[in-house]
């Protein structure tokens, strides 16, 4: 047996024991990522072997803690992606601004830059104030991070140059202001967004959503995973409601494929049909 | 008899537009053996190189997509903005970790994860560059056996990335950048048709 495939039998022991012991279940996570992952936390906690890591998560929860960061890592950024948010205010927004109230579902949201990049296109277009955005994820430190709404001012220049191609009507600078080494996101935008903890893989469906926006999320999962996920948005949206993937994800080829058409090709837009 | 190969990735950055553009040249339309390749790029290149190379090339030039089954006859790009990550069932994964060596698409993410899946059936090349991204990379498939083959600095429109590479692993070939393709082209296995 190859070192590869003993390795796969580490993986599948630790990733049982670990839905076993805290119901976390990455089981039909994309094995690439997660090795990579696992891998890093070994070398960081000077393991030799994946099995090695099994006694420390089933006995110690703070290390259980830490390895759940590393698992559901993930970087994001202001207007990640310029062309999504300009197709989102001519092809969406339109249809949204004729609605009493809007609810919207940010899965995966992360350290939460993306949530804010969509409350300040909602804001530009004069309808935040009827809209609710619940904002989830499985990692509450991510979710402690977005929560609080401070970022690291060094990357504020990219953020500006992402916002200023995203269609954007206002100016970026009015959404923080500056301490130090950080930019404070203000309390009226954050106002509007509810953070809570939420695991795609076992919990329940967020009713009635006008929008999910998941974007990159679906690439961490297998085939079968994102189909189990891609069924919970499309349960969750209401009539008509809207799904935006990451630039790179789609519901072609799925089991939801049919109960959906495509708003904008290019940048995985889709309604429920 | 020689060694049989079931796929090559490569590794590039500045330059690589040129290299890559000579290599695929070399390589008939029926190639055994995927192509899979990095370069690193600006995030918003729009398939630019997919559809240059696409022109350059027998293959069917794609950038790849997320749990695509890998097959021959295709050279697939890492799409820009994504770690690209081959799976044990021989298809596609992307990531947006964090850049590695600076870079996402990371050559050392594609080639320690295709040298996991491949073990000695991998063939590992790295191009021109100005980065060291790759080195880790190809030494971990020279590690499980596979073959590491690095252009030859001096040929190289950047030597940086290839003398990191040589500087990394024991490599087993350094090639001129018009040898390259002809010697890849020696691991195509054509389907025999008995009469």
């Amino acid at each position: 047996m190859t070192h590869t495939e003993l390795e796969k039998i580490e993986t599948d022991l630790l990733l049982e024991g670990i839905f076993q012991r805290y119901g976390y279940d990455f089981r039909h996570y994309a094995r690439a990522s997660l090795n990579r992952r696992i891998t890093h936390r070994l070398q960081q906690s000077h393991l030799e072997h994946i099995s090695d890591l099994l006694p420390r998560v089933l006995y110690d929860e703070d290390f259980f803690n830490c390895f759940l960061t590393d698992m559901s890592i993930t970087v994001t950024e202001f207007f990640r992606d310029p062309p999504f948010y300009q197709s989102f205010r001519k092809l969406v927004i339109p249809i949204l601004k004729t609605y009493p109230y809007i609810k919207i579902w940010h899965p995966g949201c992360a350290t939460g830059e993306e949530v804010y990049s969509m409350a300040m296109v909602l804001h530009e277009e004069g309808f935040l104030g009827r809209t609710q955005i619940y904002a989830t994820d499985l990692n509450n430190h991510s979710l402690e991070i977005a929560k609080e709404g401070i970022y690291p001012i060094e990357g504020m220049k990219q953020s500006i140059a992402s916002y200023n191609r995203s269609g954007a009507k206002a100016s970026f600078g009015e959404y923080y202001h500056a301490q130090y080494e950080y930019a404070r996101i203000h309390d009226w935008l954050k106002g509007h967004i509810m953070f809570a903890n939420h695991n795609l893989v076992t919990d329940g469906i967020f009713g009635d959503m006008n929008v999910i926006i998941c974007r990159n999320v679906l690439i961490y999962f297998d085939r079968t995973l994102q189909s189990q996920v891609l069924r919970l948005f499309s349960n969750s949206l209401c009539h008509r409601g809207f799904l935006c993937l990451g630039t790179r994800e789609t519901v072609e080829c799925t089991d939801v494929q049919c109960q959906f058409e495509a708003v904008a090709n290019k940048e995985k837009i889709y309604r429920k049909m | 008899m020689t060694q049989h190969y079931d796929a090559i990735v490569v590794g590039t950055s500045a330059g690589g537009f040129h290299a890559l553009s000579a290599i695929v040249a070399e390589f008939p339309e029926t190639f055994s053996l995927p192509v899979i390749v990095v370069q690193h790029t600006k995030e918003d290149n729009d398939e630019f190189l997919a559809r240059h190379l696409n022109r350059q090339s027998a293959l069917w030039v794609k950038e790849a997509d997320d749990k695509e089954a890998i097959q021959s006859g295709r050279l697939y790009l890492a799409p820009p903005g994504y770690h690209l990550l081959i799976e044990a069932d021989r298809s596609f994964s992307l990531s947006v970790d964090p850049r590695v060596n600076y870079s996402r698409p990371s050559i050392d993410v594609l080639f320690s994860s295709a040298a996991d899946v491949y073990q000695d059936n991998l063939i590992g090349v790295i191009l021109t560059g100005a980065n060291s991204d790759g080195s880790q990379g190809l030494r971990n498939i020279k590690g499980r056996g596979g073959l590491a083959i690095v252009q030859e600095p001096d040929s190289a429109e950047v030597a940086y990335m290839p003398r990191e590479a040589i500087a990394a692993t024991p490599v087993d070939h350094v090639l001129a950048l018009q040898e390259i393709g002809p010697f890849l082209r020696q691991f195509h296995e054509p389907i025999l048709v008995k009469v």
